[in-house]
C-alpha cells in the first residue's frame, strides 16, 4: 500500500489514501481501510468492503466508522457467550496524536522565533510523525477487522455485519449497548485473573503447558514492548538532530553545501531506518502483547467454566445428600461439563492456531524489518560515500 | 599509533576501564588510521603538491579568488521537501506496509534500484569569506616547507591530593632547521600551555596576529583526577583535555610567525620550564587580567571608530553571525551526542529483553531467533556508542575549538580599535599641543617665552612623531589582520572538510557494520519454520 497524505492547512484535517488492493485469500469477505481522515481529535476511518455472501445487501460498500465503533464491536463480541471458547481479536488501541500534537504546537509557538528554514525543517519533521502515527493506526483498525473476517465464526456475528454495512451513525446502537452490557466484563478485577489460572488444577497436559507458557511469555513480551518503544524513540531523536545538525551546516559553510544537502537526505534515512524498525518490531510486539492478554482471557473463561462445573459437582453431591433438588442439580452439572468442554475443545484449536499465527508474523515481521534495515544501511553508505567523493575533490 | 597503545596500557591497571578504553582507543584507532591515510590531516604535514598549488594559484590571480564557475549557479537549493509524487524520493518504495498477522498477505516489498546521486549545483550563496589575495610571499614558502608533527600523550598524574596535577609527554617530530633535534620529547603540565599562550598573547595579539585560544580550565573535571577518582568521566576528562592540547599545540605551530618564537621553541624543546604561576587565576597576574579585561569592555564601548575601510565593517558582521551559527551547531551536536549515548543504552536494554522473551518462547526456532535478534542489537549498541565518540571527539570538539578561536579573531577586530583610538588620541594631544604654541605668541612674558617655545616645539615633535607611528601601526595592524583573516578562513574551510571527512568514513564504517550484522541475521529470521 502506498499512503499518500493531502493536508488542508486550512484545517489542519489529514487524509490518507492507500491506493493498492490488497490480497486476501478468501475472497468472499474482503475488507480493508483506504481512507482515513483526522480532524482534530478525531480520526474517521472508512471501511471498504468487498463480499460475496448473501446476508449482505450488497457486493461492494463503505461506511465511515470512528474508533469508538471498533470498541462498541470488540466489547459486543467479547460480551457473546458462544464466543467464549474463541480468541477475540484484541481492540485496536486509541489513536494517539498526543506527539504530533505536541510538536504542533510547539511549532505554532516558535514560528516567529524561528528562521524560514528552521521552520521548513519542523514542519517536514511534523508532517513525518504524522503519517507515521497515521500509518500505525490505520493498520492496527484493519488488522483487527480482518480477524474477524477470517473467522468462521466472528465473520457471520450479526453485529460485525452492522459494523460493515450500516450506513448510518453507530453512536446511538453504541449507546445502547453500554447500557444493556455497563461495560460489565471490563470491570472485572483483571488481576484476578492469574489467581484463578494459575490455581485451577489442572489435567490436561495441553492446557497445563499453554497456561505455563502464557503467563511466562506476556510477562517478557510486555517487558520487550516498552524497551523497544523506548529505543525506537532515541532512533528517532538521533534522526532529529541529524536534521538540526544539517540545517545549521547550511548556514555556515557556504562552499559545503552539496555535502551538507546530502546530510538532508540522510537524516529521512535515519528517521526512515527508525519508523521501519517501529513498524516490523515495535508494533509486532505491540500488538502480540494485547494478542497473547487475549489468549490469556480464554485460559480465564475456561478456567472460570471449570470453577463452575468444580462447583456444581459440589453442589449435586449436597443436593443427593439432602435428596432435595437433585434433578436440577444434575442438569445444571450436565451444563456446566458441557460448557467446559466445548470451551476446552474450542479452547485447544484457538491456542494451536494462535501459536502457528505467532510464529508466522514473526517470521514475516522480523525478514522484512531485517531486509529494510539493510536497505536502508545500504542507502546511507551511498550517500555518504558519495559527499565524502564531493568534498574530496573540492 | 604507539601513544594509543601506550594508553592502552596506561590503564590495564584498572581492570574494568580497561575494555572501556580499548574500545574508545578502537574508534580513535580507526580515527586515526584514516587521519594518516589522508596526508592534509591536522597533524600539519606537508601538503601533497598538487593541492597547495592549485589553491595558491587560485590565491594570486585576483579575478580567480573567488569560487570556480561551476558553483555559481541560478538556482537555489533549499532543503528537499518531503513530495511523494517526486520521482526522486527515495522512498517511495519503502512504504509498503503489511499486515502483521494474516498469513495470506503477500509481502510486498519493493526491490527498486537504489537511488543514484542527483547532482547538486551549489547555490550561489555569496562566499562571505573573501579570501583576500595579499599573501606574504615568504608565507607562501613556509607553507610549501611545513614538516612538522606533534603528539601529546600519555598522561600521568603527579602527586597526591589536591595539589596533583597531570603531565603529558609533548613529541615534536620536524625537519625544520629552527629545531636542534628532529625528534624532541619534553614533559610538561596544563599550566605550562596556559604559560605559553598567556605570553603569545600579550607580544602577539595587539600587532593583529590571531593567537590559538588555549583549552578552558576546568576546576570540577580536574578535582575528580586530583581526588582519584577513577570513574569512566575522568578518564574520558583526560582524554577529552589531552586531545584539546595537542590540537592547540597544532594550531599554534601552523602560525608562520608563532613557529618561528622563541617561547614556543622552548615549549616543545627545553627539558626544564619555569613553572608559569601567573597562569593562576587568583595570582596577581591573574587579578590584573581580570582588571584589563574589565577595562578593555569597557573601553570597547566608548571608541566609535569611523570605519574608512568598508572589508572591515563586513568582516566584522560576517565573524559575529559565524559565531551564532556555530554556537547553535555546536549545541545541536551535542544534543546529538547526548541521543547517541541514550540510543545505545535503550539498545542494550531491548537486546536484554528479546534475549529475556527467546527463553520463554515455546516455539524452537523462533526462540533461536529472538536469541540472535538480542545478539544484533547487542552489537548495534556497541556501534552507537562508538560512533557517539566519534560524533564527540570529531566535530563536537572542533566546534568547541572554532567557537574559541572566533573569540580570538573578534579579539584582534578590537585590538585595531584600541590602535585607531590611540592614533586619534595622539592627534588629538598634538592639536593641543600645537594650539598652546599658537597661544603662546599671546601669553607670556618675552623672556620666558623663548624657552616655553622650545618647550613647546619638543612636545610638538614629539607628539608628531607619535601620530606617525599610530598612524603606522594602524596600517600595520590592519595589515596582518587581513591577512590573518585570509589565513585563517583558508584553515577553517581545510580543518571543516578534514574533520567531515573523517566524520562521514566513522559513519559508513557504522553503516557497513550494520549492513554486516543485519545480513548475518537474515538467514535466521527465514530459517524459522
Amino acid at each position: 500500500k502506498i499512503y499518500e497524505p493531502e493536508v488542508h492547512s486550512d484545517r489542519r484535517k489529514w487524509r490518507m489514501r492507500s491506493v493498492s488492493v490488497d490480497l486476501n485469500n478468501d475472497a468472499s469477505l474482503v475488507i480493508d481501510i483506504p481512507d482515513a481522515l483526522c480532524e482534530r481529535d478525531k480520526v474517521k476511518f472508512t471501511v471498504h468492503t468487498k463480499t460475496t455472501l448473501s446476508s449482505f445487501q450488497k457486493p461492494e460498500f463503505s461506511v465511515p466508522r470512528q474508533h469508538e465503533d471498533f470498541i462498541w464491536l470488540h466489547d459486543t463480541i467479547v460480551e457473546t457467550e458462544e464466543y467464549a471458547g474463541f480468541i477475540i481479536p484484541p481492540a485496536p488501541p486509541k489513536p494517539d496524536f498526543e506527539g504530533p500534537r505536541e510538536k504542533m504546537h510547539k511549532l505554532g509557538e516558535g514560528e516567529s522565533s524561528m528562521t524560514k528554514e528552521e521552520y521548513a525543517k519542523m514542519k517536514q519533521e511534523l508532517e513525518a510523525e504524522y503519517l507515521a502515527v497515521f500509518k500505525k493506526t490505520v493498520q492496527v483498525h484493519e488488522v483487527f477487522l480482518q480477524r474477524l473476517s477470517s473467522h468462521p465464526m466472528f465473520r457471520k456475528d450479526r453485529n460485525f455485519q452492522i459494523f460493515l454495512e450500516y450506513d448510518q451513525d453507530l453512536s446511538v446502537r453504541r449507546k445502547n449497548a453500554k447500557e444493556m452490557f455497563g461495560g460489565f466484563f471490563k470491570n472485572m478485577v483483571k488481576s484476578a485473573d492469574e489467581v484463578l489460572i494459575s490455581g485451577v488444577k489442572e489435567v490436561d497436559e495441553f492446557f497445563e503447558q499453554e497456561k505455563n507458557f502464557l503467563l511466562d511469555y506476556s510477562i517478557k513480551i510486555k517487558d520487550a514492548t516498552a524497551k523497544a518503544e523506548k529505543m525506537t524513540r532515541s532512533h528517532k531523536n538521533v534522526a532529529d538532530d541529524y536534521n538540526h545538525i544539517s540545517g545549521a551546516l547550511n548556514n555556515t559553510a557556504a562552499d559545503n553545501n552539496t555535502a551538507f544537502k546530502n546530510m538532508c537526505v540522510l537524516q529521512k534515512v535515519e528517521d526512515r531506518m527508525a519508523s521501519d524498525q517501529e513498524l516490523k518490531l515495535t508494533e509486532l510486539l505491540r500488538y502480540y502483547t494485547r494478542d497473547i492478554q487475549a489468549a490469556k482471557d480464554l485460559l480465564y473463561r475456561r478456567a472460570r467454566a471449570l470453577a463452575d462445573y468444580e462447583n456444581s459437582n459440589k453442589a449435586l453431591d449436597k443436593a443427593r445428600l439432602k435428596g432435595k433438588d437433585v434433578a436440577q442439580a444434575e442438569e445444571n452439572q450436565k451444563q456446566c461439563l458441557q460448557k467446559f468442554d466445548k470451551l476446552s475443545e474450542s479452547g485447544k484449536k484457538e491456542l494451536t492456531s494462535f501459536k502457528a499465527r505467532r510464529v508466522v508474523a514473526f517470521r514475516k515481521n522480523l525478514i522484512e524489518m531485517t531486509e529494510l534495515e539493510i536497505k536502508h544501511a545500504k542507502n546511507s553508505v551511498s550517500l555518504l560515500q558519495g559527499s565524502i567523493e564531493i568534498l574530496k575533490s573540492n | 599509533m604507539s601513544c594509543m597503545r601506550r594508553f592502552c596500557h596506561e590503564t590495564q591497571s584498572h581492570d574494568s576501564l580497561h575494555s572501556c578504553m580499548c574500545r574508545r582507543s578502537v574508534a580513535l584507532l580507526l580515527l586515526k588510521m584514516s587521519e594518516e591515510r589522508d596526508p592534509a590531516a591536522l597533524s600539519g604535514s606537508a601538503q601533497t603538491e598538487g593541492e597547495e598549488d592549485l589553491f595558491v594559484s587560485a590565491m594570486e590571480s585576483p579575478e580567480a579568488a573567488r569560487l570556480s564557475a561551476e558553483d555559481i549557479s541560478p538556482s537555489s537549493n533549499g532543503p528537499r521537501d518531503d513530495d511523494p509524487d517526486d520521482p526522486d524520493d527515495l522512498f517511495a518504495e519503502a512504504t509498503e506496509e503489511v499486515s502483521l498477522d494474516s498469513p495470506e498477505r503477500q509481502p510486498i516489498l519493493s526491490d527498486g534500484p537504489s537511488p543514484a546521486i542527483t547532482p547538486v549545483t551549489i547555490s550561489p550563496r555569496v562566499d562571505v569569506f573573501d579570501r583576500s589575495p595579499d599573501l606574504d610571499e615568504d608565507e607562501e614558502e613556509n607553507r610549501d616547507t611545513f614538516d612538522i608533527q606533534i603528539s601529546v600523550s600519555d598522561p600521568e598524574k603527579v602527586g597526591d591530593g589536591m595539589n596533583a596535577y597531570m603531565v603529558y609527554k609533548v613529541m615534536t617530530k620536524t625537519s625544520l632547521s629552527i629545531f636542534s633535534r628532529d625528534e624532541v620529547c619534553v614533559k610538561r603540565r596544563f599550566s605550562d600551555f596556559l604559560g605559553l599562550h598567556s605570553k603569545l598573547a600579550s607580544k602577539y595579539m595587539h600587532m593583529g596576529y590571531i593567537v590559538p585560544p588555549a583549552p578552558e580550565k576546568s576546576i570540577v573535571g580536574m578535582t575528580k583526577v586530583k581526588v582519584g577518582k577513577e570513574d569512566l568521566s575522568s578518564v574520558e576528562f583526560v582524554e577529552k583535555r589531552r586531545s584539546a592540547l595537542e590540537r592547540y599545540l597544532l594550531r599554534t605551530v601552523k602560525h608562520p610567525a608563532l613557529l618561528k618564537d622563541p617561547d614556543v621553541l622552548q615549549f616543545l624543546e627545553s627539558s626544564e620550564l619555569p613553572r608559569a604561576v601567573s597562569t593562576q587565576a587568583l595570582s596577581g597576574a591573574g587579578i590584573l587580567r581580570m582588571v584589563n579585561k574589565a577595562a578593555d569592555a569597557v573601553n570597547k564601548m566608548t571608541i566609535k571608530m569611523n570605519e574608512s575601510d568598508a572589508w572591515f565593517e563586513e568582516k566584522q558582521q560576517q565573524f559575529e553571525n559565524l559565531d551564532v551559527q556555530l554556537r547553535k551547531l555546536h549545541a545541536s551536536v551535542e544534543s546529538l551526542v547526548c541521543h547517541r549515548k541514550e540510543l545505545s543504552v535503550n539498545t542494550a536494554s531491548f537486546a536484554k529483553s528479546a534475549a529475556m522473551l527467546g527463553n520463554s518462547e515455546d516455539h524452537t526456532a523462533l526462540s533461536r531467533a529472538l536469541s540472535q535478534l538480542a545478539e544484533v542489537e547487542e552489537k548495534i549498541d556497541q556501534l552507537h556508542q562508538d560512533q557517539s565518540y566519534a560524533d564527540f571527539y570529531l566535530i563536537s570538539e572542533l566546534l568547541g575549538d572554532y567557537v574559541r578561536l572566533i573569540t580570538a579573531v573578534k579579539g584582534v577586530f578590537d585590538q585595531r580599535m584600541k590602535a585607531w583610538a590611540k592614533w586619534q588620541d595622539a592627534q588629538v594631544m598634538l592639536q593641543r599641543k600645537r594650539e598652546a604654541e599658537a597661544k603662546l605668541q599671546y601669553a607670556s612674558k618675552p623672556d620666558k617665552l623663548q624657552q616655553a617655545t622650545d618647550e613647546i616645539r619638543e612636545e610638538i615633535e614629539e607628539w608628531e612623531g607619535k601620530v606617525q607611528q599610530g598612524e603606522r601601526d594602524f596600517e600595520q595592524i590592519s595589515k596582518n589582520i587581513r591577512r590573518e583573516v585570509g589565513r585563517f578562513e583558508k584553515d577553517r574551510v581545510k580543518d571543516f572538510r578534514v574533520v567531515i571527512i573523517k566524520y562521514l568514513e566513522s559513519l559508513v564504517h557504522t553503516q557497513q557494520q550494520l549492513i554486516k550484522y543485519w545480513e548475518a541475521f537474515l538467514p535466521e529470521a527465514k530459517a524459522i519454520a
